[in-house]
């Protein structure tokens, strides 16, 4: 993976820069000892690091707004950042630029319950949003499995997505309004407690790009009441193309659950091995969750059972308490730190036609043999939305090449057989080279277009997503 | 008139084009500007429906009812419940599933299942330049590259010509129940309105008539019945036999002589813009987030309104668009003229920006 050479006439300018910075900012807000900035590196994409040339992290979109103006007037390319999490490099910096963290941006600005809104600084993490609701009975909807730590800003750049968008959608369709920043320090305001824009949806395209269009400071996200109650079924089955049949089969018997998830062998055995959740020893596993009351539960549980039983499962599992749904979850949700356990991991996020599973996972298997390196899957089958997790060892001579083939040969595949190739985490600098498997250069001609029109000097992140070659005549 | 059958005709079509186009599908929306006319209906056809994925892919120029038909045979439907604007408007013609996108049209159900862009998960379209482009694809979770496809819906076909688009779609409910309750007042509707929508019980559409409000919900039978009875508990409401939602959703209350608008306010402003404008009826969809109003002729709805929120005059001597704060308009304007550097889609020398056409075709 390629960075740009940093631009040695703005590495000559740091102490100006920070100066300037510092002379907009409140104290302490401004980072540039070198030691100092190395805490901002890398994102949860650790194979690749920086350290920028200062980190800012304002208080306030006025700070913002504030420190673009500073670096649009010194030529210096701004790096956003939200919480950090990004798995595909969304965050990482160059040596020539200043990374613009908003965690200080953290603050609940408005809670509407007769609404259905809240309203946030951008550096909220996911997960205190629904905290700030739920005592009204509401909850925020888009779950991202790092929601603990991630970041509003981040969601709105990446467009995240989580394990229960089947039937609540991502990031995209619970967000209603957000303040953006531009690179020119200009403040404005997009969407707002309504629904729908007057114009055009602009919205709809800053979401999901990356923190190349501006830096989102404030965001009003729609929130929803909360289920009455909630429980899971795990279906075990001895191949895992029978399980994908089940998705479909649930999915077409029109029952529409909250999620799907998918495990296959070697996800489950090394969750085993790591929690202990009691998930049967075979092929492949869902884990299919339905809400409601409890006679509403019963009712789409019982659909879903009898689709499973017409593909022959080894293992059959309702959860009839909390506990039962904790344990059915457990194995599930410690799939990632499991995997951590057995080495080095890299997480691909293609998403595939549900149609497709059996197929895909086949040629997974037989590249994942041709490459000599194991995978793991785990995903979100109800949207398609896979996870392959590819063993490595980060140590070993060549590996991470060798791994970086394989999942960019998977992620050709997603798209071969009428998918994407990331359907929540990110192009970044991860799939940045591999754009041009799934666009044409109109396609990437237009999409750059739009970020001409936001950020006319391309100083906004502007390494990521596109390839180089191809953003090279528009960056500085 | 042209009529290509191909992407690659239009696109030929459009790079050949020495002056304003005038791109219609059914030409029932009001929304297509004065030029040079081009049809789509040639383009025509589903060309994948995956029930078992939720997905479906129609050529632009598609018949809304055949997209409709062919997901009610597999138990399928749009999520958003587009509405019909022939009767509101007295158009004529085949409502196509590419205007439905060009007007980002949304009916009841947007207020639970989210509106037009959140089922659209692809498009490919030609631009001014007569350059075919495709954005997003047929799998529900894709945040590859930008999302073109969030642009061009709803943008009344300013960033170019749909040619093809992709939807999540959902089980058609197995039941539906409406609970009405008498209420005379806006405010009380509102409130009303929003309690039932913060319930757990998945109200799936909300509406006031001016006298009842209208509650729905949807989904499996027994579900149904059980959220029915707490809901008509929660908000004292009975139910009830006829189905209103297609009449809320072609906004039949408001039909008739006048100047038309959709006001776009937070739900709980619609009370205060009934109160503030002057009109002859009106109807509140989306638990109030969608206030219809028929007014006497020149009445300045955005003038008037007072709240946040934007207002769409359907017709009447009004611009149809709100107009946007500077900094909005000059990305609009930019996005615009990239996508069609020609001004090719935005009408004739002699036309103001948006669809006179609307009332030219108003009804008599």
């Amino acid at each position: 993976m390629q960075m740009p050479a940093p631009d040695a006439r703005i590495m000559e300018r740091r102490a100006q820069v920070a100066s300037r910075l510092r002379a907009v900012l409140s104290p302490g807000a401004v980072i540039d000892d070198p030691v100092a900035t190395r805490a901002y590196e890398c994102d949860a994409l650790t194979a690749y690091k920086c350290p920028p040339l200062a980190v800012v992290l304002p208080s306030s979109t006025q700070e913002v707004a504030a420190a673009l103006r500073v670096c649009h007037e010194e030529g210096v390319p701004v790096v956003p950042r939200g919480s950090g999490t990004s798995l595909a490099g969304g965050a990482l910096p160059t040596a020539d630029s200043v990374v613009l963290g908003v965690a200080r941006l953290n603050r609940v600005l408005e809670t509407s319950p007769e609404d259905r809104f809240i309203r946030v600084e951008a550096g909220r993490t996911n997960l205190s949003v629904t905290g700030a609701v739920e005592g009204l009975g509401f909850f925020y909807a888009p779950d991202p499995s790092s929601q603990l730590a991630c970041a509003i800003a981040g969601n709105v750049a990446m467009n995240s997505g989580g394990a229960h968008c089947l039937k609540y959608g991502v990031t995209t369709n619970n967000l209603l309004g957000v303040t953006l920043v531009t690179m020119e320090g200009e403040v404005l305001e997009i969407g707002g407690a309504h629904m729908d824009p007057a114009g055009l949806d602009l919205l709809g395209a800053i979401c999901g790009s990356e923190g190349q269009l501006g830096v989102v400071t404030e965001a009003t996200l729609r929130i929803l009441p909360k289920p009455e109650g909630a429980m899971p079924v795990l279906v075990g089955f001895d191949d895992p193309v029978t399980a994908g049949a089940c998705v479909s089969g649930i999915i077409e018997a029109g029952v529409l659950p909250v999620a799907i998830e998918f495990m296959d062998r070697p996800c489950i055995r090394a969750t085993e091995a790591f929690a202990g959740a009691g998930y049967p020893d075979c092929e492949a596993l869902l884990i299919v969750e339905v809400e409601g009351s409890e006679g509403e539960i019963e009712e789409q549980l019982g659909a879903i059972e009898a689709v499973a039983r017409r593909h022959d499962p080894v293992e059959l599992r309702r959860a009839k308490t909390p506990e039962e749904a904790a344990a059915i979850w457990l194995g599930r949700k410690s799939a990632f730190g499991a995997m951590g356990q057995l080495g080095d991991y890299m997480c691909l996020d293609g998403t595939i036609p549900v149609s497709e599973l059996p197929r895909v996972l086949g040629r997974i298997e037989a590249l994942s043999r041709e490459y000599g390196l194991e995978v793991a899957n785990v995903f979100h089958a109800g949207d398609g939305n896979m996870h392959p997790l590819i063993l490595f060892d980060a140590n070993a001579d060549g590996q991470l090449e060798r791994c970086e083939a394989l999942g960019a040969e998977i992620l050709r595949l997603c798209v071969e057989v009428g998918g994407c190739l990331t359907g929540e985490h990110g192009v970044g600098v991860e799939k940045r080279d591999l754009m041009g498997v799934q666009f044409g250069e109109g396609d990437l001609e237009m999409q750059m277009r739009v970020k001409d029109v936001f950020d006319p000097g391309w100083l906004l992140n502007p390494a990521k997503v596109f390839p180089l070659g191809a953003s090279e005549g528009r960056r500085a | 008139m042209t009529r290509p059958a191909t992407e690659d005709e239009l696109a030929e079509a459009i790079r050949g084009a020495n002056g304003p186009l005038r791109v219609v599908g059914g030409g029932t929306r009001g929304m297509a500007p004065g030029g040079e006319p081009l049809e789509t209906g040639a383009l025509s056809g589903v060309t994948l429906h995956e029930p078992g994925a939720l997905t479906l892919v129609a050529q632009a120029g598609t018949p809304l009812a055949v997209v409709n038909e062919t997901l009610r045979e597999a138990g399928q439907c749009l999520p958003f419940e587009p509405m019909d604007h022939r009767p509101l408007l007295g158009t004529a013609g085949e409502p196509t599933i590419g205007g439905v996108v060009g007007g980002g049209v949304s009916g009841p159900r947007r207020v639970r299942a989210g509106a037009c862009r959140d089922a659209l998960i692809g498009v490919r379209l030609v631009t001014g330049e007569g350059r075919a482009v495709k954005s997003g694809g047929r799998v529900m979770k894709n945040v590859t590259g930008y999302d073109l496809a969030k642009l061009a819906c709803g943008a009344r076909g300013t960033l170019g010509v749909l040619t093809e688009v992709a939807f999540k779609v959902l089980p058609l409910p197995a039941d539906m129940r409406t609970l009405a309750r008498e209420v005379r007042g806006a405010p009380e509707a509102a409130a009303l309105m929003s309690r039932a929508l913060a319930s757990p019980y998945e109200v799936t559409g909300a509406a006031w008539d001016g006298a009842r409000v209208l509650l729905r919900v949807e989904g499996l039978e027994g579900s149904v019945a059980y959220r029915a009875g707490k809901l008509g508990d929660l908000v004292e409401a009975e139910p009830l036999a006829e189905d209103p939602w297609a009449a809320v959703r072609d906004a039949k209350a408001v039909a008739g002589a006048g100047d038309l608008w959709r006001v776009h306010v937070r739900p709980s402003d619609a009370p205060a813009v009934l109160d503030r404008v002057p009109h002859e009826r009106a109807l509140l969809d989306w638990g109030g987030g969608l206030v219809w109003l028929r007014t006497a002729p020149g009445t300045d709805v955005r003038a008037l309104m007072g709240v946040p929120g934007h207002a769409t005059c359907l017709r009447g001597a009004a611009p149809p668009l709100h107009p946007p704060a500077a900094g909005i308009a000059a990305l609009e304007e930019g996005l615009r003229r990239r996508f069609d550097p020609r001004g090719l889609f935005r009408g004739g020398p002699l036309r103001r920006e948006g669809p006179g056409a609307a009332r030219a075709m108003a009804a008599p």
